[in-house]
């Protein structure tokens, strides 16, 4: 029953990004292409997203003490910015200005049944693999 | 080219934020791409992993009932070749797993939680993609 909820949760987003254009590659390096044929219309999916998060979240919080089928909402985000968090946000915009794939839009995209969103979340995957080993052998050398 | 599509763009964001949103009313649990991929591919738990994997299912199914149903079947094809798309993916992969996070969960969660690390994440990765993509085709120039 649970990973219905989930899967239906999931397939919401999928349509999103399916409807908002942002599964195409092309879209989004086209957004990021201030000086060719400018697209904005990703600045409308984001704005469209963190609009109804934002209200949807206080109206969630302020009506429930606790979450409708499981767990606990968790406590106020931590707001340190520390140079790990600065890096790993200039390569997240590199690669994604390289590829036209972001995590969000490349896991829905893997459903158009192409081999490039394939392509994609494969180097992903080993990319945070590679950098939760080198994250492990640094804790350990420690 | 692609044609400048708002209305379409903010009805599919305005569902990225919904799908946000229910799932913190269900469990108060972040929507981010890459902590649910990251849960799915290196397991934590057996509770982590089922809502997880159950969350990519339905994403997945998405653009495939669209078509089945709608007739709808966006491009996914980017206009360069898998290398590219290979080597962007490692770098992303490296990325958000160092900033704990990407488009979704920073971007339409952190926002929306008002969190600084978020707002400092978002404005450095876009501007990190505005910068990638005018170094690839207006100085390097190949293409793409």
């Amino acid at each position: 029953m649970k990973i219905f909820i989930y899967a239906m949760i999931g397939f919401l987003f999928g349509l999103g990004i399916t409807i908002s254009g942002m599964i195409d590659p092309n879209k989004v390096l086209n957004f990021f292409d201030l000086a060719g044929d400018w697209d904005p219309s990703l600045l409308f999916v984001m704005g469209g997203g963190l609009l109804v998060n934002l209200v949807g979240l206080r109206v969630v919080t302020k009506t429930r003490a606790t979450p409708l089928v499981e767990g606990q909402f968790p406590p106020a985000p931590n707001q340190k910015i520390e140079p790990r968090l600065v890096l790993g946000s200039v390569l997240f915009g590199v690669g994604w200005g390289i590829a036209g794939f972001c995590p969000g839009a490349a896991l829905p995209a893997l459903g158009a049944l192409n081999v490039y969103p394939l392509y994609f979340v494969l180097a992903l995957v080993a990319g945070m693999g590679l950098t939760r080993l080198v994250l492990r052998g640094m804790r350990s050398a420690v | 080219m692609t044609e400048f599509t708002p209305f379409s763009a903010a009805v599919g964001g305005g569902m990225i934020g919904l799908s946000a949103t229910l799932l913190w009313l269900v469990s108060g649990r972040i929507a981010g791409a890459t902590g649910i991929l990251s849960g799915v591919v290196f397991p934590q738990n057996r509770a982590d992993f089922l809502w997880k994997i159950s969350f990519i299912v339905g994403m997945v199914v998405a653009p495939m009932a669209l078509g089945l149903f709608a007739g709808v079947t966006p491009n996914v094809v980017p206009p360069f070749g898998p290398v590219q798309v290979i080597v962007g993916g490692v770098v992303v992969g490296v990325g958000v797993t160092l900033a704990n996070g990407c488009t979704s969960g920073h971007g339409i969660c952190g926002l929306a939680r008002l969190s600084r690390r978020s707002l400092a994440s978002v404005v450095v990765f876009m501007a990190a993609g505005f910068a990638t993509v005018f170094v690839l085709r207006h100085v390097l120039g190949g293409g793409a």
